[in-house]
């Protein structure tokens, strides 16, 4: 399922909102190389100087409006500062997930659980390992592309007790990411709804996440699978397994 | 240690593999003293139920003695004498607390498997492939038992093997079939397949208060035991046009309830049977269900199908017009062991039953590989086969 995440202020932040996701060295080489493409082309009266006059005048655009409809395919953008979870997830730029599931527990349990957010690797399969580093601010390290590690700090941003905790990853972040996990309790008896919504800029871009789906490692399979080994964590004590049991 | 494995489908064998060990708090290890052969494993057998693999350790219906717990078991020890639902529940998710267990939220490590082809995953089975969560089954020496403070039943000690292997899935699989047919004093139950279930089925009829039984095979042997321990009126398919000799037998009406102990492998007498044999035969369909057709269309107006016999897939010409037409409840499912077995464990404890009547052949582990082959033809009267490891 996907959805745009929004956070309060965006409105108002203008990097957060426009189409740009070209850097300003970048734009300024496309504007000097449109520029004297097109010059060129222009001066040489024949059927190829009008193709290099038609590709000044295309870099010449992509210099003006500082944005390239190929980075934009390939999920890449230069123009913000890579840092900024808000620039760099936002609408179709990130990988988006959301998921939910309901836990036969009470939900200042499962409050408290997600909260100590060192308790995530017992059941996010791809996470090494969480340590807190302030009440809020944490650092995280993960299981990256073909065996190596990533890394990165990240802050709890949004947090109302029993209802909502909203997290995003800080400066130099090898992950840029951004996620909420909300509770909410089913009709009586019924148990609390668990919804996880995450957004991340995948290392290797788009191109790399349709790589990582091809393989069966796709974000949406891998937050379904994490929700359902916290289920059983909370509900049964443990996550059921056939690992290492006997077979002829 | 030496367990029964598939390589195949008609081809299993009695194979080395390591003893099984704890790999989970909630775990149990149980020394198997008493297994058995399930006609839902001859589905496995004939190669009805995908995702097994090969070497896959079968079986479902065991009993034995506790020789190793996890920490986390507090309510076995060493030395118990158990029986084991083959549902595996957790005892603490949603459907377990309303004693829906074989519908068990977190027993099944592959839930996504069913999720994908079902919409959601009931409970993991032992030794039913990997679908139902690959767990490695009973006809084994030793079993690993998963949540084992709340599956394992602690057998009195007057009590032999013999009587109570079967309250790990076939009596009390009768018995809920029984339950579901809603009986009132009086009502006539009809009962489709005389295996095993069958037999339990009718004998559970008459405990809920049955005023007749009909019962419904091809083969004599089974017959035979339905009319002379079950008590039950018989109708052998082979010779009987079911459908009149039921509307006769019942003044027109049809019986009140109908149970399909059957499930996809029926052998049938109709044309319909044939169609369904063809379209297996070919991967053009996962079901034949010609008992299912005849319980639906025999069924009185208003009156209870209900289901034990194991369906995979999508059914080809269910008579579904004639289900809503006369406007039946179908009742289905996995049976939910836990919830019966106490009651029916005492049962056998004040001589109302001794399920071991059903047993016609008694032999070894190693002997199962054939003994798959006599109980899937049916020859020698073959009705239940018992292991002793």
């Amino acid at each position: 399922m996907n959805m745009e995440l929004t956070f309060p202020g965006d409105a108002a932040d203008e990097r957060a909102r426009s189409d740009r996701n070209l850097s300003e060295v970048e734009r300024w080489a496309s504007l000097a190389a449109g520029v004297g493409l097109a010059v060129f082309g222009l001066s040489r009266l024949k059927r190829s100087g009008w193709l290099y006059a038609g590709a000044g005048a295309l870099l010449l655009r992509r210099g003006l409006s500082a944005h390239c409809d190929v980075y934009e395919a390939l999920g890449l953008n230069t123009a913000a500062d890579p840092d900024d979870t808000r620039a760099a997830l936002r609408g179709a730029r990130g990988i988006n997930v959301l998921d939910s599931v309901t836990i036969n527990r009470p939900i200042e349990e499962l409050y408290r659980f997600w909260r100590n957010l060192e308790n995530l690797p017992q059941f996010m399969r791809h996470l090494e390992s969480v340590e807190k580093v302030t009440d809020t601010i944490s650092h995280w390290r993960a299981k990256g592309p073909a065996g190596s590690s990533v890394e990165w700090d990240a802050e709890i941003h949004n947090e109302v007790p029993n209802q909502v905790i909203g997290w995003r990853s800080l400066e130099g972040a090898d992950v840029v990411s951004a996620g909420s996990v909300n509770f909410d309790s089913a009709a009586a008896g019924r148990g609390t709804r668990v919804t996880v919504h995450l957004q991340y800029s995948p290392p290797g871009g788009k191109v790399g996440a349709a790589v990582a789906k091809l393989f069966g490692r796709d974000a949406e399979t891998e937050i379904r699978e994490d929700l359902r080994r916290f289920k059983q964590l909370v509900e049964a004590g443990e996550v059921p397994t056939t690992s290492g049991q006997p077979r002829g | 240690m030496k367990a029964l494995c598939w390589y195949g489908t008609h081809d299993v064998r009695i194979a080395r593999v390591p003893d099984p060990r704890i790999l989970n708090p909630r775990d149990a290890i149980v020394k198997v003293t008493l297994t058995a052969i399930c006609g839902s494993d001859l589905h496995l057998f004939d190669g009805f139920i995908p995702t097994l693999k090969r070497g896959d350790i079968l079986g479902h219906e065991f009993m034995g003695e506790v020789v190793d717990v996890g920490p986390d078991v507090k309510t076995l020890k060493k030395g118990d004498r158990v029986v084991v639902p083959f549902t595996i529940a957790c005892g603490s998710c949603y459907f377990c607390e309303r004693g829906l267990w074989s519908a068990c939220d977190n027993s099944n490590p592959n839930a996504w498997m069913l999720e994908e082809s079902y919409g959601h995953s009931g409970s993991g089975l032992f030794g039913y492939s990997h679908m139902m969560g690959g767990y490695a089954g009973g006809q084994a020496e030793y079993v690993r038992v998963p949540f084992a403070d709340v599956g394992p039943y602690k057998v009195p000690e007057a009590l032999s093997d013999e009587q109570v292997l079967f309250l790990s899935d076939i009596f009390p699989t009768g018995y809920m079939a029984a339950e579901n047919c809603g009986i009132t004093p009086g009502d006539t139950i009809a009962v489709w397949g005389c295996g095993p279930v069958g037999q339990f089925c009718i004998a559970s009829a008459w405990m809920l208060g049955a005023g007749r039984v009909i019962a419904i095979d091809r083969e004599p042997a089974r017959l035979m035991m339905a009319a002379e321990r079950g008590k039950a009126e018989v109708l052998d398919l082979r010779s009987v046009d079911v459908i009149e000799a039921l509307a006769a037998l019942t003044g027109g009406r049809g019986p009140d309830a109908c149970i399909d102990a059957v499930g996809m492998e029926a052998h049938g007498n109709t044309m319909d049977d044939w169609y369904d044999r063809a379209k297996t035969a070919t991967m053009l369909a996962t079901d034949r269900l010609s008992a299912l057709r005849q319980a639906i269309h025999a069924c009185r107006k208003g009156g209870t199908v209900s289901i034990p016999g194991v369906y995979g897939g999508m059914l080809d010409k269910v008579p579904f017009g004639a289900a809503f037409g006369k406007g039946l409840t179908l009742k289905m499912g996995q049976t939910h062991v836990h919830r019966y077995l106490p009651t029916l464990m005492a049962r056998i404890q004040r001589g109302e039953i001794d399920p071991a009547y059903v047993i016609t052949h008694r032999l070894r582990l190693e002997d199962a590989p054939g003994a798959y082959k006599t109980f899937r033809d049916k020859t020698d009267g073959c009705i239940k086969v018992v292991l002793t490891p």
